[in-house]
Parts: C-alpha cells; structure tokens; sequence
C-alpha cells in the first residue's frame, strides 16, 4: 500500500534575518515531508532555526524562498489576510508559556478561535466545553488562568488548540515551562491526541524524553535538517 | 459577545490606573462643559435676541441720548410695526455690589416686543397702571425676597436720587435663553421726575425697539430710518437686536477667546493622558494581542479591541463629567448669578462633551492600535519568549 500524501510538504525552503547590515541565514534549503497523522518531533540546540521552521509551517512568517504546501495549499502565495483565515481553521498552537488570555476564563479562553467561525453562542459553548474535557479540566471550566497550575494552563491551551478540529497541532517546547510531573502529563495528552483523534502533531522540543513521544525526530544545526529522519 | 465582554475587562484590568484616567477625563469634561457654559452665557443676549427686532440709538455713542421726538418719525418709516423706547436706568440698590439690569421703558410696547417676558394677566394689568409699577425677572426678586406689593428703592447714578417703585409682578423666562435677572419700570415715571428736577433731560430717549412687519428686510428698514435723521442733531445707528447684543459681546471678545481657548487645551492635555493610557495599556498587552492574531483574529479585531477599551475609559468618564457638570453649573451660576444671569448646561454643550470625548478616545487610541496591527507575530511571540 502506497504511503498517504504527506499533509505538510517543504521544499527548498530558506530563511534568513536582517540584523542591521549583516544578514544571518536561519534555514538553509530545507525539504521535508510530513504525513497526515504523523508526530514528528524537531530537535536541535538554540538558533538552530526549529522554531522559525515551525513559525514557517504554521504560516505565521514568511520564508525568503522554497514552497510550503500544507494540505492541499500553497501557503507561501496567500495574502496576510487568507494566512489568518487558514490558520484559524487549520493550525492548533500549543506555546511554551501557554498563553492564555488572563481576563477570560478557561472555557472563555477556548471559545476565542470558535469566534472566527459561524458557530452559535450555544455551539460555541458546547464545544469548548467538550474540548475542555477531552483535557480533563470539564470541572475547571469556570477558573481564571490564574486560578490553575500550569500544567493545566497548558491543557486549557491545548483545549483551545483542538477545538477547531484543526489540520495540524504545532507546539512550541510545550513541557519548557513545567514541572516533571505536569510535563509527563501534557505529554501523555499530546500522545492520545495523535493516537486517538488522529491529530498531526508538529512539535519542536530540547527535552529528549519529549522527543521519545514522537513517531519521529529530526534534528536542525544551524538552520540544515538532518537529511534522514531518525 | 465574548470580545465586548473582553475589551470591558481589558479596560478595567488595571484598576488604578483606569479610575485615575476616568477621573481626569471626568475633571476634564466638567471644565469643559463649564467654561463652554460661560461662554454660552457671554453670548445669551444674542442668543435670545429676535430678528424682528430692531435697534436705534445715537450714532456717536450709548450714552448720549436721542429726542423722544423720533418716535413719531420712527412710526411713520414703512415696515415698522411697533415702537418702544427706554433707558438704562443704572440704579443700585442699597449697595453697588447689588447689581442688576435696570430699565425705563415703554410697558406696554415693551411687553408687546418682548413676547418671552411672561406676567401673569393680573401683574401685567398691575404693571401698566400703575406708574411707579415695576416688573422684575425672578432671579433678582429670588435673590433680593421681594414680591408684589413690596416696594423697592433704587438709587439712582445716572438719574440722581432715591427712586421708589412698588412691584407689580415678577416675571419668567418663556425661555430657558430668556434672561431673568432685569427690573422695568415706567419710563413716565423717569421723564416726569426730569421734568422736574431737570427739564434740559426730560424727554431723552435712551434706545429706540422696534417690531418690523418682515425681518428680511432689516437692513432696508434700518437704513431707512438712520437715511431719515441724517445731517440732524442726533444721527441714529439702527440695527438688528443680534448685532446690538454682539457690540456689548465684542468689547469682551478677547475674555471670549480666552476662555474658548483654555476649554480646548484642556482637551487636548486630556487627550495626551488616554493616548498615554492606551498605549502603556497595549504595550503592556502586546503578546496577548500577537496570540489573537496567531489564532487567526484580523487587524479589525484587533484595532476594535483597542479602541473599544478607549472609548469604554472615556465615554464613562465622559459620562461621570456631564453629570457632574449639572450641579457644578447649578452653584457657578447662583455664585456668578449678578454677571451671568443666563447660566445653564445647553444640550449642545453636553453634544460637544460628547463630540470631544469621541475625538480624545479615536485619537488617543490610533497609535497603539496601529503599533498592534503591524507586529510581526514571530516577531511578538520571540518577545514573549
């Protein structure tokens, strides 16, 4: 049986940022594929361009050169304005500190990216409320995000990255901030999320024991990708 | 829903800083809308002035007087409808610091021009027949506690001595506009006493009020009638009652302007807080903003979150100052009551409170919004990181 189209594809993709005159190369040519369901996990040591390459998937920079196709679109020709559209539908952010909205609640924090689609109030609330408790947080959905720890922070966060039914979920060191314990538990949900609910799971990461969770690991130095996956 | 709920919460988030801006927006709109007050109350002479009025006096000067004799000439003119004719009195009562308006005047032909004066049908019998009668706005009778029947001495500064008058009614304004603060009396009253005492100022007429047929044709009827005392002893001036009221306005132009001047400043030092507000506010906000736009929120929303939050902190400090304004304009009016007899908050005054507080909330926000809406999201999220 033939391998299923890959859901992201990159192909001769560059990037590099002005810093005043001198111009510092972040990626250089990078081609990778990655497939629908997959969990790929991208390793390398500080200023190795994982994070810019994961912004560049995620459609919120630009690359100087090279294609992206995620799905069945370019998303290097969409405009500012269809990128946002796209992402709001397509991508899921899991970021490092969370980053959730302080003076909405959990359930509130999740129904922000519902509001870009035609749902209802009553939808809208019903499936942040589910989203809520596929992370098991159904019984904190009234907390304020600084009413919670967090690691269940980071589940609210994960809640709203789902609740979309998005492509792809895209996580940036998203165990960076947390304690052992809340660590091995984010990661147990990210896991059952790509295992159970099919999700593609784009997850750049330092921790090695992050890394195991996922089918695969490629790593960057200095902006070249490992040309094998691991 | 869920964004007016956050832009309200984004604004009362940081608690201190949002009621000490509400508080200098609120002071800042109470100023404003007292000192715009002032000037409306500069201007309530024109303001209450009718365009079917008009005005004849001597063409050198206020002070010097016109022969009673122009009546009847002034009668004759075509468009003219009616005449009345009086003086400023000048008199004071008990001491200079009492002061308020005080006329000779025709009554009847007065009361007949002057339309908004409102007596009730038995004072304003009581008025015309009675020659020491007088007729006094209700601010002064409010002030000084008279009432019908009483009498009242003036002294006189123009027309020396000590002048009785009995009160034969206390008017009201027909209008909010309608000053009232003056006291009339019978100019028959003062030209017998001048026969008198002094026969070379009897028959001296102050100002000529004249009811026109037709307002549109002001200016031909008061050329007609300056035309027809022309090369005589007393050259006249006509004009309309506007006009009029705008000389006594214009010798205080400068005061005018000042004050105009001043309303508008505080405005804009207003204006410099909420911008200042605003921006430390979306500053402060940046990586929640960039995490909206990460998740696909558009530039609208953004700028929406941004200047709703402005116009929440200004237009409920704007709200707080127009209340305030009310009894604030209440206690500067009874204080200024002898300078500033027409003194309250016109609906177009709270229309500018609103219209500035509008300005200051657009402006103030503009820079932090468009500061926001071009931040790189890798850009702000390496920032968060």
């Amino acid at each position: 049986m033939p391998p299923p189209p890959p859901i992201v594809r990159i192909r001769d993709v560059s990037k590099s940022y002005q810093r005043g005159s001198q111009t510092l190369p972040v990626l250089q040519h990078i081609d990778l594929d990655i497939a629908e369901g997959a969990f790929l996990a991208l390793m390398g040591p500080s200023g190795s361009g994982k994070t810019t390459l994961l912004n560049l998937i995620a459609g919120i920079d630009k690359a100087d050169s090279g294609s992206i196709t995620v799905g069945s679109r370019d998303i290097m020709t969409l405009s500012e304005t269809d990128l946002a559209a796209w992402r709001s539908t397509s991508v899921g952010f899991i970021f490092q500190f969370y980053n959730l909205i302080p003076v909405l609640n959990a359930r509130e924090n999740v129904e922000l990216p519902l509001l870009l689609t035609g749902l209802s109030r009553k939808e809208r609330r019903e499936h942040a409320e589910l989203a809520l408790q596929v992370v098991n947080l159904a019984d904190r959905m009234d907390h304020y995000p600084s009413e919670l720890s967090g690691g269940q922070q980071q589940r609210v966060a994960i809640a709203r990255a789902v609740v979309t039914d998005p492509l792809m979920l895209v996580a940036d060191e998203p165990t960076g901030d947390l304690d052992r314990i809340s660590a091995k538990d984010i990661l147990d949900l990210i896991s059952r999320l790509n295992a159970e609910l099919g999700k593609t799971i784009i997850m750049v990461t330092h921790d090695p024991r992050a890394a195991e969770r996922a089918h695969s690991i490629r790593n960057l130095d200095k902006g070249i990708l490992n040309n094998a996956p691991d | 829903m869920l964004l007016i709920k956050l832009l309200l919460r984004n604004a009362f988030r940081h608690r201190l800083r949002t009621a000490l801006t509400i508080l200098g927006i609120s002071i800042a709109i109470l100023a404003f809308g007292l000192l715009r007050t002032v000037v409306s109350a500069w201007y309530s002479g024109v303001e209450a002035s009718s365009a079917s009025r008009l005005v004849t006096r001597n063409a050198i000067s206020l002070v010097f007087m016109l022969p009673s004799s122009y009546r009847d000439k002034i009668r004759q003119i075509e468009g003219v409808k009616t005449v009345s004719w009086g003086n400023w009195f000048g008199g004071i009562y008990i001491d200079e610091k009492n002061f308020f308006p005080n006329f000779a005047v025709d009554p009847k032909t007065y009361l007949e021009l002057y339309p908004e004066y409102l007596l009730s049908p038995d004072e304003k019998t009581a008025f015309l027949h009675d020659r020491k009668g007088c007729m006094v706005g209700r601010l002064t009778a409010r002030k000084y506690g008279w009432k019908p029947g009483d009498t009242v001495t003036l002294k006189g500064t123009i027309f020396p001595g000590n002048w009785d008058f009995v009160v034969s009614g206390i008017y009201r304004g027909r209008d909010k506009g309608t000053d009232e603060s003056q006291f009339f009396f019978h100019w028959e009253y003062l030209n017998e006493a001048m026969k008198k005492t002094a026969p070379q100022r009897a028959e001296q007429i102050g100002f000529f009020i004249l009811g026109i047929k037709n307002p549109d044709q002001a200016a031909e009827v008061a050329g007609a009638i300056d035309r027809s005392f022309k090369n005589s002893i007393s050259e006249t001036i006509t004009e309309t009652e506007k006009a009029f009221q705008m000389g006594f306005v214009s010798m205080t132009e400068a005061i005018v302007i000042a004050i105009q001047l001043v309303s508008f400043v505080v405005i804009v030092i207003i204006m410099a807080v909420v911008a200042n507000t605003m921006a430390m506010a979306a500053r402060e906000r940046t990586n929640e903003y960039v995490v909206f736009k990460t998740l696909g929120f558009g530039s609208h929303h953004l700028a929406g979150l941004i200047f709703g939050e402005s116009f929440v902190i200004t237009l409920t400090g704007c709200a707080i100052g127009i209340l305030a304004t009310f009894p604030a304009a209440k206690a500067f009016g009874d204080a200024m009551s002898t300078f500033l007899p027409v003194f309250f908050v016109s609906p177009r005054t709270v229309y500018l409170d609103v219209l500035a507080s509008v300005i200051v909330a657009t402006c103030a926000a503009i820079i932090p919004a468009v500061r926001v809406v071009h931040i790189g999201i890798a850009e702000g999220l390496r920032k968060v990181a």
